[in-house]
């Protein structure tokens, strides 16, 4: 550095020295596990992805009118006549899927390697907190386009508050703005996507790596670092997190932005899966389309929902089933009792249980974006069968092996036969 | 504060003082912002009744008029449609319609003032899709026994020919049935009852 611009440093630095400090803190000398691998690519690729998305959404936003007359044409707007305009339309819808891939990937990683467990809790309820900040932003934005997907899907999703005892029919009317999903509607949830969400979103972000960065990172042995210190204070196992991680970590970014113009540039669509087919039909509120199904990312949670049959005549059921697969997440910490993190050292119970949850996560995601008929129906009659459609049936399976995976927890993860941890992390 | 200090509770207790009118008023300035997200005059004022002409429907047929933003369905039966809410009854969740929504002279076997005459509200009762009518030749795609009625794609629930659900679907109710009253044998109003009826 020329010895002018050091100078201009020194200035900025002894007026404001906690920009250095932070650098040290949170990038120079913050020491991470020398072994992370693969697994450990899809925490910074969900911060690229977020900046994609605000900066695509910004964009966006210059030509796009949140208004039921209007919305729909200015999409397509974008898409012809504004120079440019379809490659941020593609970045953002790319962007919207591409956000869930990683965060689930993000979220495996931390099931594998026990990442949720003490002294992580709170990373890992400010990580949920994230998803559900996530999942609102995706279900809030996919109105925006005011195609019969986007009308239908929040028609849906809005009278899922509907069925909530007692208060439910007036807080889905307070959602909304009017008697049905409508102008209002789409104007508020413009609000919400563009302002109120990405704002709680930064923040969440901010606070799950502040809170990583307190306790330290875990690593695919589960091992603490910070219990074994050379002289100078500095976890023997830990190597900086810059230079050693920001390169290795632009080598993936450039990794998954090469995937990611390949799905940008020749199938955005992804044959129906990032941009539903039937949401290039301008919403119509009298005819709902002939299947409709949420984008791929909802759809395990849909297909519970679909699965619950109502009791004593109420949906109520079905949703609290949905809303408690999600927020039983929260709860994962205290459920598993393994003394080991890392799926390295975990026993045959663990392992099984994983594998099935897995398992019962992709078939309801499956079956979620096909209707209940996929599989035709049971040729025979019995007095249990209130629906003889089997992928009702295949899909309550399912339903019960994902709660299992959590609600008998704590007995598995005990009664596991767990594998002596190292003292030293292996590579 | 150091611990062997005395606590002042003449301040101690104007602390609190202000901290609790402070958030009360917190809690008073959001109800304007809550209250603005309620259903405004213009929406509220959108829900007039509607008239359809129902001569043009063929025996058979649907037509789709809006009321209130919602579909609502006139539906033209034939006997073999009637025939079919009978054979129906037994599969039903709620056969006779005592928990479903539907003006008193509606709350008959047709479920309408007149049998060919059906009119109901085009809206799952489930999470407000609007579903399809699957006529009897549906069999192949919704089962052998399958005698006509509606499918909604959403989340897989069949209703008969009447708007009454089957047992095993997510819907836990029959589709409404809107206030309506014929003007005369061609024309419906939806959305209001006859005077004094």
């Amino acid at each position: 550095m020329s010895s002018r611009l050091m100078a201009l440093w020194e200035w900025f630095d002894a007026r404001m020295p906690s920009v250095a400090e932070e650098w040290r803190k949170h990038a120079a000398e913050y020491y991470a596990p020398k072994n992370f691998n693969f697994w450990y690519y899809f925490g910074v690729l969900s911060m690229l992805v977020l900046v994609i998305q605000i900066v695509s959404g910004i964009f966006l936003t210059m030509n796009y009118k949140p208004d039921a007359a209007l919305a729909f044409g200015s999409v397509e707007y974008i898409m012809r006549d504004v120079p440019g305009g379809w490659i941020l339309r593609y970045i953002h819808s790319t962007g919207g899927s591409a956000f869930f891939v990683v965060v689930y990937l993000h979220m495996f990683r931390a099931l594998l390697y026990g990442s949720y467990k003490e002294p992580r809790e709170l990373i890992w309820i400010f990580g949920v907190l994230i998803y559900l900040a996530l999942m609102a932003e995706a279900f809030l934005g996919y109105l925006l386009p005011w195609g019969q997907m986007s009308y239908w899907g929040a028609q849906v999703i809005v009278n899922l508050f509907a069925v909530v005892p007692y208060i439910g029919p007036d807080l889905a009317l307070w959602i909304r703005g009017d008697f049905v999903v409508s102008d209002a509607t789409l104007n508020r949830f413009f609000a919400l996507h563009v302002i109120a969400l990405p704002l709680v979103l930064l923040g969440l972000v901010v606070a799950h790596i502040l809170a990583l960065h307190d306790v330290g990172s875990n690593n695919p042995d589960g091992i603490e670092i910070k219990k074994n210190k050379d002289a100078r204070g500095r976890p023997v196992d830990g190597i900086p997190f810059h230079p050693y991680y920001t390169v290795k970590d632009t080598v993936g970014a450039v990794v998954f932005l090469a995937i990611f113009c390949v799905v940008m540039f020749f199938m955005p669509e992804m044959g129906g899966y990032f941009l539903e087919h039937n949401n290039f039909i301008p919403a119509d509120p009298l005819k709902t389309p002939e299947h409709i199904a949420p984008l791929w990312y909802f759809t395990p949670y849909y297909s519970i929902l679909r699965a619950v049959p109502p009791v004593f005549t109420s949906q109520f059921p079905g949703v609290l089933a949905m809303g408690v697969a999600v927020m039983i997440l929260f709860l994962l910490p205290w459920l598993d009792r393994s003394p080991v993190k890392s799926i390295r050292y975990r026993g045959v119970y663990y392992k099984s249980a994983l594998v099935a949850f897995v398992v019962a996560f992709l078939v309801l995601g499956y079956l979620g974006v096909k209707p209940t008929t996929v599989w035709g129906q049971f040729g025979f009659d019995a007095f249990f069968l209130d629906t003889k459609d089997r992928a009702t049936w295949v899909a309550r399976l399912c339903t019960l092996l994902y709660f299992a995976f959590f609600i008998l927890m704590p007995w598995y993860t005990a009664k596991d036969k767990v594998r002596p941890v190292p003292d030293r992390v292996t590579m | 504060m150091n611990d062997d200090q005395k606590v002042d509770k003449t301040r101690r207790n104007l602390v609190v003082a202000t901290s609790v009118v402070g958030g009360a008023a917190s809690v008073g300035a959001a109800i304007p912002f809550i209250a603005s997200m309620m259903p405004s005059e213009r929406a509220k004022a959108g829900g007039a009744p509607v008239e359809v002409d129902i001569s043009g429907i063929a025996p058979g047929e649907l037509k789709v008029v809006e009321w209130r933003g919602k579909p609502v369905w006139v539906i033209r039966r034939t006997t073999s449609m009637l025939e079919s809410l009978k054979t129906a009854v037994a599969k039903l969740t709620d056969p006779a319609s005592k928990s479903s929504l539907q003006p008193e002279y509606a709350a008959n076997e047709y479920r309408s003032l007149k049998p060919d005459v059906m009119v109901m509200e085009g809206v799952c009762t489930h999470l407000g899709c609007s579903p399809q009518m699957k006529t009897a030749d549906a069999k192949a795609e919704m089962g052998g026994d399958w005698a006509g009625g509606f499918y909604c794609a959403c989340h897989g629930s069949k209703f008969d020919m009447a708007g009454r659900v089957f047992r095993g679907a997510p819907a836990p109710t029959n589709l409404t049935v809107p206030p309506y009253t014929f003007l005369s044998d061609s024309t419906l109003l939806i959305g209001e009852d006859k005077k004094g009826a």
